[in-house]
């Protein structure tokens, strides 16, 4: 490709909004990306870093604001689109076929051929031909899924290279790589700056954007903090302008639990795929919040607690009783629940009723020679369903037709049924509007008035702030910090949270 | 493991544009509930328009009382599909159940023909849900296996040959008899299919079958023990197929290995047309038996008109692509 440095930028945004429902995720960002540089997107967990990405790639349009790439204006409808006016992404997740060589993995679709057959000469030799251009040296003939992640990334970046991209967008390249994987992406997207490739790049390991980024653009809550030179920034001024998301919610009052307060769940040593030497005790009426970053390991531990991933080292007690070989079902008995992370994949039924929904897990208690009683079932489900206050509380509409916030409640609700000793909350919030939010609160703080443990997992750092009365930070599998939630800052809960891992 | 922001909300559709897909939603879902009810009605009435002997007790009743082999495996079926597996195994294991059956009619009381044909049902019931939950094989090819293992077995113990039972009369008694003017095959068919229907739509276990159906994954982090619920539902289908099986031997006092060839099929068929979702999760007995029946009655229209039966076969398949894709459009506009 001929391309003379354009006078104007390669990339501008101007106001570009984005809106999910009641969540602002982008709000009027106004951004500039020159030409030939490796340009950072940095910000917490939510700031709206992806979703800038996605926009920019053509996977999101954005609800207002206009973007020029090269001084001209641009609509993308599609990363297809996007991709043919010079505009590809890396996605984390990676999209190669396993099955064919890394050659045919890059060509994919636009396989030299004649006659409906593809000339395996000619895609060799093109290869060759591009990972010279690139100066990469992956095999051509080696199957893709027996590469390292670090080379199938390459065959994804020569697959946008050679469909003459000048504009690569990469969320989180280095998030599933090895220490000298990542090694080898850094010297990846040096080769691609050098040959005058722009580069944006998504990351949350603030050392490898100060290493790789030319400019760094920091987002907090949808919104552009600034944008400076790489040059300019160190670690802790990142964190620094990361931090102090506006408020969109208020928290409940806090009321600790006294120092005598009987301990409720007690984790030693536990240790399970994603997770090493989890240690830490949830007292009656405490609320203990679980901090990281997206992939740190807090879902699996929570997992790992209630028996849904096998752990293979630790003790988990509740009460004080040691609780071996468990599963969901056997910690359900014990009188630990978990509200997972995900409603609609791991928690609802979505066609069936909200009221099946609620009595899932206490169906035993409802029914009698293992029949329902239906009358019974109707009684505590509509009592249980008003106590977390679900709107509009029909317990026979199907639960897929309930609003977020209104589905996060019903799981409330069914784990209300059990009348746990411990709640473990996993991502409560996530994706719900901000009125529910405050609804939702206000239910965690009164569970552990009630002298619950409550186990709170948040991405969202003020929320767990907010309510929790002591902080765990997870980084890389393990607990690295333990923080008074009365007194933690959130600097202190970003620090820990995002302090490099010992790249370079 | 999931890497993506957390922060992004799961359902990106602002709420009043939801709300009218819901409200539209719900509609086609009753559509589907109610759906073959009505096919079923209209046939019925051209049915009786146009063919004199087709409203008659003698017809109605012989036409249910034919299908009793086929409405108690699909009865059960129905089970496994709503729990989210699928069994393939109901021809080999009537198949087996007959042969099984007509063998110890030979030697031994008709009684303990009747229920040594319906154990080895449950027994290879048993083994499909093992095979399929436990063992983590998909349920369609554990079916098919277990399908080819038992009609080999029933081949073996015959030795391709007919088994007959023409000099044991009273082994004839579970279909030939009659209870006010109704054959017993009849009665067990109805005992049968109101049983498990109200152990789908009433009992704790058939909630936990819609929960395993229909969302494995939460019914587990619920506390529902999926495995289990899953093999109960195999071990009926198999108790079934048996159940067929042993009624139609004692019907025609003869078995062979290979008779129930297509039955899986016929009953797979009638239950989806019924409009329960292969997917899982979505389905009920009454379903079935309107979707059975309503293929009988095609079956009996053609033969009453005196129309090519080749044409029933066709009309079969497009009725079946139909459900299937009904079921397919509502799950996409869901999505």
């Amino acid at each position: 490709m001929h391309r003379v440095v354009p006078p104007a930028p390669h990339v501008e945004l101007r106001g570009i909004s984005k809106q999910f429902g009641g969540v602002r995720a982008l709000r009027s960002v106004s951004l500039q990306i020159r030409a030939g540089t490796v340009h950072a997107l940095v910000g917490e967990n939510g700031a709206g870093k992806s979703t800038l990405g996605k926009v920019i790639s053509g996977v999101l349009a954005p609800d207002s604001g206009e973007m020029q790439l090269s001084g001209t204006p641009v609509a993308f409808r599609s990363p297809r689109h996007a991709l043919e006016h010079g505009v590809a992404t890396i996605a984390q997740e990676l999209a190669i076929v396993p099955e064919l060589t890394a050659a045919e993995n890059v060509f994919l679709g636009a396989e030299p051929r004649r006659a409906g057959y593809v000339r395996r000469r000619d895609l060799s030799e093109r290869y060759h031909a591009l990972c010279e251009h690139v100066g990469f040296a992956v095999p051509a003939h080696q199957l893709a899924g027996r590469l390292r992640t670090a080379d199938q990334q390459k065959l994804e970046i020569l697959r946008a290279v050679a469909r003459d991209a000048a504009l690569i967008i990469m969320d989180e390249p280095s998030a599933a790589l090895t220490r000298e994987e990542t090694l080898h992406l850094h010297e990846a997207i040096c080769s691609l700056r050098a040959r005058g490739c722009t580069v944006v790049l998504v990351s949350h390991f603030l050392r490898e954007v100060l290493e790789l980024a030319d400019a760094i653009t920091v987002l907090r809550d949808g919104a552009v903090v600034r944008t400076s030179l790489a040059s300019e920034e160190s670690e802790s001024t990142l964190i620094e302008a990361m931090l102090g998301r506006s408020l969109d919610g208020t928290f409940p009052p806090k009321s600790p639990p006294g120092a005598d307060a009987p301990v409720r769940l007690a984790v030693e040593w536990l240790s399970a795929p994603g997770v090493r030497d989890a240690t830490f005790a949830v007292r009656a009426g405490e609320i203990v919040g679980l901090a990281g970053l997206v992939g740190a390991g807090r879902s699996e531990l929570v997992h790992a607690i209630v028996g849904a991933r096998r752990a293979h080292a630790g003790s988990v007690a509740i009460d004080g009783r040691r609780a071996t070989r468990r599963s969901p079902r056997r910690m359900l008995r014990e009188g630990v629940v978990m509200i997972p992370e995900s409603r609609k994949e791991q928690g609802l039924l979505l066609e069936r009723s909200v009221a099946e929904n609620t009595a899932l897990s206490t169906l035993a208690s409802l029914s009698r020679l293992g029949l329902v009683r239906a009358g019974r079932e109707r009684k505590v489900v509509t009592e249980v369903l008003a106590k977390v206050a679900v709107r509009p509380a029909r317990p026979e509409a199907p639960a897929g037709a309930l609003s977020g916030g209104n589905q996060q409640k019903l799981l409330f609700a069914r784990a209300l049924l059990c009348q746990p000793a411990v709640l473990i909350a996993d991502e409560p919030t996530r994706g719900v509007d901000v009125g529910a939010r405050r609804s939702i609160y206000d239910l965690v703080v009164e569970l552990a008035g009630q002298g619950l443990g409550v186990l709170l997992v948040s991405s969202d750092v003020e929320e767990v702030l907010g309510l929790s009365h002591r902080v765990l930070v997870m980084r890389g599998g393990e607990i690295v910090r333990e923080l008074d939630g009365m007194v933690a800052t959130e600097h202190e809960v970003l620090e820990a949270a995002f302090t490099a891992r010992g790249v370079s | 493991m999931s890497l993506i922001d957390l922060q992004e909300p799961a359902s990106p559709v602002p709420s009043r544009r939801l709300g009218l897909a819901r409200s539209r939603l719900r509609g086609l879902v009753d559509v589907r509930r109610g759906g073959i009810l009505l096919p079923f009605v209209a046939l019925f009435i051209a049915l009786s328009a146009t063919s004199g002997p087709f409203l008659t007790k003698a017809n109605l009743l012989n036409i249910v009382d034919q299908q009793a082999s086929t409405l108690i495996p699909a009865a059960a079926a129905t089970l496994v599909l709503v729990s989210g597996g699928i069994d393939l195994s109901i021809g080999a294991v009537y198949g087996l159940a007959g042969v099984t059956a007509a063998h110890l009619a030979l030697v031994t009381n008709p009684v303990i023909a009747w229920v040594a044909g319906v154990g080895v049902g449950l027994l290879v019931g048993l083994v499909n849900g093992f095979v399929a939950t436990v063992a983590r094989i998909n349920a369609l090819i554990a079916t098919l296996a277990t399908s080819y293992v038992v009609s080999g077995i029933s081949s073996l113990a015959t030795g391709g040959n007919i088994i007959t039972d023409f000099n044991r009369h009273s082994f004839n008694d579970l279909a030939g008899t009659s209870l006010f003017t109704v054959r017993t095959s009849t009665w067990v068919t109805l005992v049968v299919v109101v049983v498990l229907a109200f152990l789908l739509a009433r009992s704790t276990l058939g909630r936990y079958m819609y929960a395993a159906g229909g969302n494995a994954e939460a019914a587990r982090l619920a506390g529902v023990r999926v495995h289990k619920v899953q093999i109960i539902a195999f071990a009926l289908s198999g108790t079934a197929a048996a159940l067929g099986g042993v009624i139609d031997t004692s019907r025609v006092l003869s078995a062979q290995s290979s008779s129930g060839a297509d039955l899986a099929f016929t009953v797979l068929a009638g239950v989806v047309v019924g409009g329960t979702s292969i997917l899982g999760g979505v389905g009920s007995v009454w379903r079935s038996v309107v979707g059975v029946l309503f293929i009988a009655l095609i079956g009996n229209g053609f033969d009453l008109l005196g129309l090519d039966p080749l044409y029933e076969q066709i009309s079969l398949g497009v009725l079946l692509i139909l459900a299937v894709g009904l079921d397919a459009w509502t799950r996409l506009r869901r999505a």
